[in-house]
């Protein structure tokens, strides 16, 4: 057996059902190998989308998504799809050719040293340099990237090791790494510290992360803010561990988070931040906002605790297992005035829009849309304008909301959703994207018509790269500078060109019927929608 | 605010350059790094000497145990380690200042090593402090070039 082999057995131990990826001759006997078995391929059209598409997979099965590309331009092209998962927290192993290994460092044809590249954006990488080494590494990678905080790992294979014959086949039952042991369950000690706080604050206030979704808390979570009345705010990664209209969420948190949530984050005495890092966008100043409050945080990764705000009680450990631990408790407190607190802030806080009824209006478009959207529906949102709007007015029920909050990689939306499609064919997927954040990925839909990927692609088109227009227009006095999309296509013929129905909304005039005809069906659709290039979110 | 970090790494190709990176990736100060292996060969000892509020410090320590091919960190101030740098000093002498220098040889208790008619190599192996004090003390004399190991480093044994 041939270590090209070996991987591919690796690949059906670890029951990976499809590689998205791009052949070039240094992955050739991978690409070789694979014809022998069940899993799937998909031929993506750049390799950035290749990690993209692993990525949404992965968030589906919660299990790594994987991707195998060539070396060189190959690898290097994969790089924003690895550092776009290492910055969400989405777990991949990620394959990549390399050169053989007598020549490595000679800078030959289609040379790149992609683990030096990719060291700050992976959680591991491996350069094999051994094919008998293969069954050990692969196992490695596939507990590394799932376990702990998730992430990216790349597994580099010089083409000589993947034609290198290893004898009999045999993968590790269980990995043994004395450097890698991930907390899981939180500290006895300080769960109890956090009930006797909650028993104290007045104001309690649970911000969710995308750590609850990673950790597959959510029934948790909500088991527990039910149980107790705690309100629960969430950053953009969290938006959908709570349904939009569950009444003790109050939305997102941030920059361009709500108002009554920022709020609510201000004036809460207790704030439990849960599988979240206090990044930037989420909490601005994070010591004016923590100054007097009693910070609780629960991070899998030891780093994030007080990295970015001083932790009153730090918790390492899986959400999951420490919310179960938490929920052993009784806690006495109430908490009603405060809910009912924000209730009225919710109510009373303006929310200004006054939307050109010339065009569709973003907001209440895609509130209509979720609305019709199947109960379990995957919404994509890329980045931009289209991720605000899509982060605020989409209503997610029991589905699923992904985008990419922490690296915010315009053109992820297509290849991440054609992943989400993949892995749950039964359920209705659907891209929101921008004109600008669609052609960068517009190229997929080549890949879609392929594979039969049936995803439906809503392009919110304004001719401008909006989000960057607006701060033009807020920081340097309406001095627009490249950003201007003059030159796009007609998506029409796009859409023909690939065989896809299409559809155009130039108002909300029948903009719900359209929607219908839209959403009908199992079928891939392109719907662009004529939105005021003036408009902000 | 100084600080000492000893970090067991796994002696592995990339390692180095892995630990080094972190520290310009997240702007952390690297004062000092030596790097060898301890009495097991699969394993090296990284000492490393920086420097930065206590929030740094801790995001270091953590930054570092999150390496997967760092085995364990330990931390600790420079009051609670024995210390030590190596150092070689390349000086050009005439019959004026040979005299002077080799007083200070001997008081620092420095050794010449190597000499010729005009230059000579001195070795002195000290703590960090007296190490600056001997580069100053030769500040007056000609230095042709200087070597240092970067600062070694253990806790002391009385633990507390």
């Amino acid at each position: 057996m041939t270590g090209a082999q070996a991987l591919i057995r690796c690949l059906e131990e670890e029951k990976v059902t499809t590689v998205f990826g791009y052949p070039g001759v240094a992955i050739c006997p991978f690409y070789d190998a694979i014809l022998d078995s069940d899993i799937k391929t998909v031929l993506i059209r750049t390799e950035q989308n290749a990690a993209h598409a692993a990525s949404g997979m992965a968030r589906m099965t919660g299990r790594p998504g994987v991707c195998a590309v060539t070396s060189g331009p190959g690898a290097t092209n994969l790089i924003t799809g690895i550092a776009t998962a290492f910055a969400d927290s989405i777990p991949l192993v990620c394959f990549t050719g390399q050169v053989n290994s007598e020549l490595i460092g000679s800078d030959v044809f289609q040379e790149a040293d992609i683990t030096g590249a990719v060291e700050s954006f992976v959680k591991y990488s491996y350069l094999v340099k051994n094919a008998k080494d293969i069954p050990r590494v692969v196992k490695e990678a596939f507990h590394i990237a799932n376990t702990g905080r998730k992430g990216p790992v790349l597994i580099d294979l010089p083409i000589d090791i993947q034609n290198q014959e290893i004898g009999r086949f045999s993968y590790p039952d269980e990995v043994k790494l004395r450097t890698y042991k991930p907390t899981v369950k939180g500290n006895a000690l300080q769960i109890k510290k956090v009930v006797k706080e909650l028993e104290k604050a007045k104001r309690p206030l649970i911000c969710a992360g995308g750590g609850i979704r990673l950790s597959n808390a959510k029934g948790e979570l909500k088991n527990l803010i039910e149980e107790y009345r705690i309100p629960v705010v969430s950053t953009m990664m969290g938006i959908g561990v709570m349904p939009t209209d569950h009444p003790l969420y109050f939305g997102m948190v941030g920059n361009n988070g709500w108002p009554w949530a920022n709020r609510a984050m201000k004036e809460a005495d207790l704030i439990m931040m849960i599988g979240a890092r206090v990044a930037d966008r989420a909490v601005n100043q994070p010591e004016r906002v923590m100054k007097d409050t009693v910070l609780i945080h629960i991070d899998v990764d030891p780093a994030e605790i007080g990295k970015n705000a001083g932790a009153t009680i730090p918790i390492v450990g899986d959400a999951k297992s420490i919310l179960n631990d938490i929920a052993e408790y009784e806690i006495d407190g109430d908490f009603e005035d405060w809910i009912n607190t924000l209730n009225t802030y919710k109510t009373e806080m303006p929310v200004l829009r006054n939307p050109d009824p010339a065009y569709v209006d973003p907001a209440a478009f895609i509130r209509s849309l979720s609305l019709k959207m199947k109960d379990n529906a995957v919404y994509v949102a890329d980045v931009g304008q289209n991720q605000i709007w899509s982060c605020k007015y989409h209503v997610v029920k029991n589905g699923r909301f992904m985008t990419t909050g922490g690296m915010g990689t315009m053109g992820y939306s297509i290849p991440a959703a054609m992943g989400a499609k993949m892995a749950a064919p039964d359920r209705q997927v659907v891209a929101v994207c921008g004109d600008g954040s669609f052609q960068m990925s517009m190229m997929e839909l080549a890949t879609m018509r392929q594979y039969g990927i049936k995803v439906k692609i809503i392009v919110l088109k304004n001719n401008y790269l909006g989000m960057v227009r607006q701060y033009q227009h807020f920081s340097l006095k309406d001095r627009y500078s490249v950003v201007d999309l003059s030159g796009s296509p007609d998506l029409e013929n796009i859409a023909a060109a690939y065989g896809m129905k299409f559809i155009r909304v130039n108002d909300m005039n029948g903009a719900d019927k359209k929607i219908d005809e839209f959403l009908a069906g199992d079928e891939s659709c392109l719907m662009e929608c004529i939105i005021d290039p003036m408009d902000l979110v | 605010m100084k600080r000492i970090f000893s970090v067991l790494v796994e002696n592995r190709s990339g390692v180095l350059c892995k630990v080094a990176g972190l520290f310009s990736r997240r702007s952390f100060n690297i004062d000092s790094l030596a790097v060898g292996e301890t009495d097991d060969n699969a394993v090296s000892m990284m000492t490393i000497l920086s420097s930065g509020t206590e929030q740094t410090l801790e995001q270091i320590e953590k930054q570092l145990n999150k390496k997967l091919d760092v085995i364990k960190v330990k931390t600790f101030d420079e009051s609670k380690a024995v210390t030590r740098e190596l150092m070689l000093i390349k000086v050009k002498y005439n019959k004026g200042n040979r005299r002077e220098i080799m007083e200070t040889c001997e008081v620092m208790k420095a050794e010449i090593v190597d000499m010729s008619e005009k230059m000579m190599i001195l070795q002195i192996c000290d703590t960090p402090e007296k190490i600056r004090l001997m580069i100053s003390m030769l500040s007056q004399v000609s230095i042709v070039e200087v070597a240092r190991t970067g600062t070694l480093a253990l806790q002391k044994c009385m633990e507390d």
